[in-house]
């Protein structure tokens, strides 16, 4: 038990608080924790929500890094809380802050809704140029390996926002898709299965839209998941481009696979056991 | 969430161009580019100004070459070959990467991850060093030779 105190810190965790029923604008409140090593700042927030103080609010759901629900400001920098141990940030005192520029609905809790409508304004789905075979397929669509990797890093995404807080021109432009949606606009395109290149120009073309991305890096920098926006933004510029100079190359058509009729199944693999009893 | 429900605006507005104190390299370029931008299209307005004071003859025209000799000029001088340097060469790093020759193609993340950034940074130290080259050449010029 000694060992188990010894090991333990007091970490003092700055958290920017605001109740839209009581306050008129954020003030920070501090609260003290004790750390071991491997507690996150979720674990943290935990700490305090059953110890100190239960009006804390914050948003989190699988606490392992997939759904990108708990990112936040981490002592001024955008990070999933659920990802990020507190001994690996500090050994005294940090400050906690909801995602800027989004809207605080409470304490560490953005309105997410513009991410999100952003997100859906450049169609994040497979456009196929056949629609009956989107509708009823006969089989699968043919990709390689090579046409997997062309957009397999962009869907990583877990649309937490984090690559929103960091970037520039999302500060100031409130009309700017940010890195999330062109990102995902990107891997869209770039998917060999794809057709919707010319209906999703329309988004991507515009003004407040890829070519407002200056390059500062900050959204590859902070992603959790080594997405890298800034570089689906600055290959989708070229993409833009070459398209205005009519020199983009054209996509082949996907060849759809249907279920192999001549081939038997190797007999040396057993059919693997029923888990239900068969009737 | 209703619509009604009070919430706060959290936009950094400008404080977020200039950013934080844990950004990386690039970000900080990005600020400079803007800064030394303004910078040179300040000068360029003034400096068409200043030229075009010759339309007044040579009885404003020289009193003000005497003004422009000032110390203080040769230093802002010194500032505009600055400025120019820097945003020139920066701007031919971002021609090539916003036109996707320096940024890589996608792979595959894995921990520690690896960006675009860490592709585009040999072009990146090339160019800083070719302007700091070009701001010794334009410096050296300026304050020993007097052109």
């Amino acid at each position: 038990m000694d060992k188990e105190n010894q090991q333990k810190r007091d970490i003092i965790l700055h958290i920017r608080r605001f109740d839209p029923e009581r306050d008129e604008s954020p003030h920070l409140e501090q609260y003290t924790v004790k750390v071991e090593p491997g507690m996150t700042i979720l674990d943290g927030l935990h700490q305090i929500k059953q110890n100190q103080d239960s009006t804390l609010s914050w948003r989190f759901s699988c606490r392992m890094g997939v759904c990108g629900s708990c990112a936040m400001l981490v002592s001024g920098r955008p990070m999933l809380a659920c990802n990020t141990q507190i001994l690996d940030i500090t050994d005294r005192a940090l400050t906690l802050a909801p995602l800027p520029n989004f809207d605080i609905i409470r304490d560490l809790v953005p309105d997410l809704t513009r991410l999100f409508e952003d997100h859906v304004a450049i169609q994040p789905y497979i456009q196929g140029q056949d629609a009956e075979e989107m509708e009823n397929p006969t089989g699968e669509f043919f990709q390689t390996p090579h046409e997997l990797e062309k957009y397999l890093q962009f869907s990583y995404c877990i649309k937490c926002g984090c690559c929103m807080t960091a970037c520039p021109t999302m500060a100031t432009d409130r009309e700017y898709l940010g890195p999330m949606a062109l990102a995902q606009a990107y891997r869209y395109n770039t998917d060999s299965r794809d057709r919707g290149y010319e209906s999703r120009k329309s988004v991507i073309g515009a003004s407040h839209s890829t070519f407002n991305c200056h390059y500062a890096g900050e959204c590859s920098n902070v992603c959790p998941k080594g997405v890298d926006p800034a570089r689906a933004i600055q290959l989708m510029k070229r993409d833009l481009v070459l398209d205005y100079l009519k020199l983009k190359k054209r996509k082949k058509a996907c060849r759809v696979m249907g279920i192999p009729s001549d081939v038997e199944r190797k007999p040396s693999i057993p059919f693997p056991p029923y888990t239900v009893e068969q009737k | 969430m209703s619509n009604n429900e009070k919430m706060y605006d959290n936009r950094l507005g400008i404080i977020g161009w200039l950013g934080g104190g844990r950004w990386g390299i690039e970000r900080y370029l990005y600020i400079i580019h803007r800064l030394a931008g303004v910078g040179v299209l300040i000068f360029f307005i003034l400096h068409i100004f200043e030229g075009n004071l010759r339309i007044f003859g040579p009885e404003i025209w020289n009193p003000v070459m005497k003004v422009m000799e000032h110390p203080v000029f040769k230093v802002g001088e010194l500032f505009i070959i600055i400025g120019f340097a820097f945003h020139a060469l920066n701007g031919i790093r971002l021609i090539l990467i916003e036109l996707g020759w320096a940024v890589g193609k996608a792979e595959e993340p894995v921990y520690p991850y690896k960006s675009s950034l860490n592709t585009q940074r040999p072009l990146m130290v090339i160019m800083l060093l070719l302007a700091i080259l070009l701001i010794a050449a334009g410096g050296f010029d300026l304050m020993f030779l007097g052109h």
